[in-house]
């Protein structure tokens, strides 16, 4: 089997362990963590790091009253909140963001689907549905952009997307990612481009794409 | 008994070398040992409310967080594994994810859990060899300068933004990277074969 050969950069994984970047990114993260033993163990050498600092913190005093406060709550009984799991080809933090359902898809057109799992003003993320030979529907993004197959491969100017490969890419790459043969190809997208219906917009090949 | 006699039993050694923090912790998840839990308390909610605190956060909301953290130790303590992680980068996540959630508002997204195989006995080396690292971790960053040290508390404790990030030049990491990576590699867990059962 093929191992995954697109990773999150390194800055990108301290981003995330530090708690800077926003929640679309921070969702693409959180699902690669959960495909890739490489980028795994980077992103816990983060976390190692921040316990280090942690550690070299200077105290603050506590109220007398929160240790005896927290020690007497040990024995309550607490509800634990179920975790999302994997389902199929959906990994345990895309589950979460679509609160255990199945995604809800909407056409644009050429076979080409979408569902938004969350967005705001600073940016979005959603799942895509390709249909093979087509691309990636085409946004503007000022940002950063991240791209992660969860089905099926896609192809670009930079190489090749299979399973578990995360695509990062910023303003200064002109690609077009155009799905292969093979089941369609489903992504989770997120970008800086704000939550509009139409911000992604199939685009129409050239003919020297072929399947 | 000479200094030469090997040791008659190099795993319990191994156990014995841990951190007080590591063997309070293995407590905790193990027997549920709430004097061990005091003695966490003791040592990490001060420097909780410190580093909470330093974000901008006041006396009161830090508390609160504080609270939310240790309880998390408590009844997550089934989730640390000391095969890849040192208790306060346990716990440094557990506070981040929990200020992101009060202080944004957003619910964080966070990866899958990997349990560890409750079958497979613990690799004590695989342990110590970690806190080693942590231990190198520690002194690597003592003898920063000032201004990189700064730095590099500023990043984790979320006051750099990604851009900033990438533009520092962050401490090696490798070495303790591919320590975890044994670590994670002792776990059975679909990390590894996710492309074999697609
Ligand atoms: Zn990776």
């Amino acid at each position: 089997m093929a191992e995954i050969t697109h990773h999150i950069p390194d800055h990108v994984l301290a981003a995330y362990a530090t708690g800077s970047l926003s929640e679309p990114y921070a969702l693409v993260v959180a699902t690669h963590l959960s495909m890739c033993l490489e980028c795994r163990a980077n992103y816990e050498a983060h976390q190692m790091l921040g316990g280090a600092v942690l550690e070299m913190a200077s105290t603050e005093a506590l109220s007398g009253d929160l240790k005896t406060g927290v020690m007497a709550m040990l024995d309550t009984p607490v509800v634990p909140q179920p975790a999302h799991s994997r389902s199929g080809i959906y990994p345990g933090p895309v589950m979460a963001a679509l609160k255990g359902r199945p995604p809800r898809w909407k056409s644009l057109g050429l076979g080409v689907r979408q569902c938004i799992l969350t967005g705001n003003s600073e940016g979005s993320v959603r799942l895509l549905y390709i249909p093979p030979g087509q691309a990636v529907p085409d946004h503007g993004h000022n940002g950063l952009e991240l791209t992660l197959v969860l089905q099926g491969s896609f192809v670009d100017e930079t190489g090749r997307f299979d399973v578990g490969d995360a695509e990062v890419a910023d303003q200064d790459l002109e690609h077009t990612p155009v799905a292969e043969a093979g089941p369609p190809c489903i992504c989770l997208a997120a970008t800086d481009a704000p939550l509009r219906f139409n911000a992604f917009v199939p685009r129409l090949l050239q003919p020297i794409f072929r399947i | 008994m000479t200094q030469e006699s090997p040791s008659s039993d190099p795993a319990a050694d191994a156990l014995h070398a841990l951190s007080q923090e590591t063997l309070w912790m293995l407590a905790v998840r193990d027997t549920r040992d709430k004097v061990a839990f005091a003695a966490l308390f003791d040592h990490f909610a001060p420097r909780l409310k410190g580093f909470i605190m330093r974000s901008g956060t006041g006396s009161g909301q830090a508390e609160e967080i504080v609270q939310d953290v240790m309880l998390t130790v408590w009844r997550k303590s089934a989730m640390f594994d000391p095969q890849r992680a040192q208790v306060s980068g346990w716990i440094y996540q557990i506070a981040r994810n929990r200020q992101i959630d009060v202080i944004r508002k957003e619910n964080r997204p966070v990866p899958e859990e990997l349990h560890a195989d409750q079958a497979t006995e613990p690799d004590a080396q695989q342990m110590l060899g970690l806190e080693q690292e942590a231990c190198k971790l520690k002194t690597a960053i003592g003898r920063l300068k000032p201004d990189q040290r700064e730095m590099i508390e500023k990043a984790y404790l979320g006051e750099l933004t990604h851009q900033e990030i990438k533009s520092q030049t962050g401490l090696p990491l490798g070495t303790i990277k591919s320590r975890i990576r044994l670590g994670l590699e002792k776990l059975r867990h679909e990390l590894k074969d996710m492309r074999s059962d697609g």
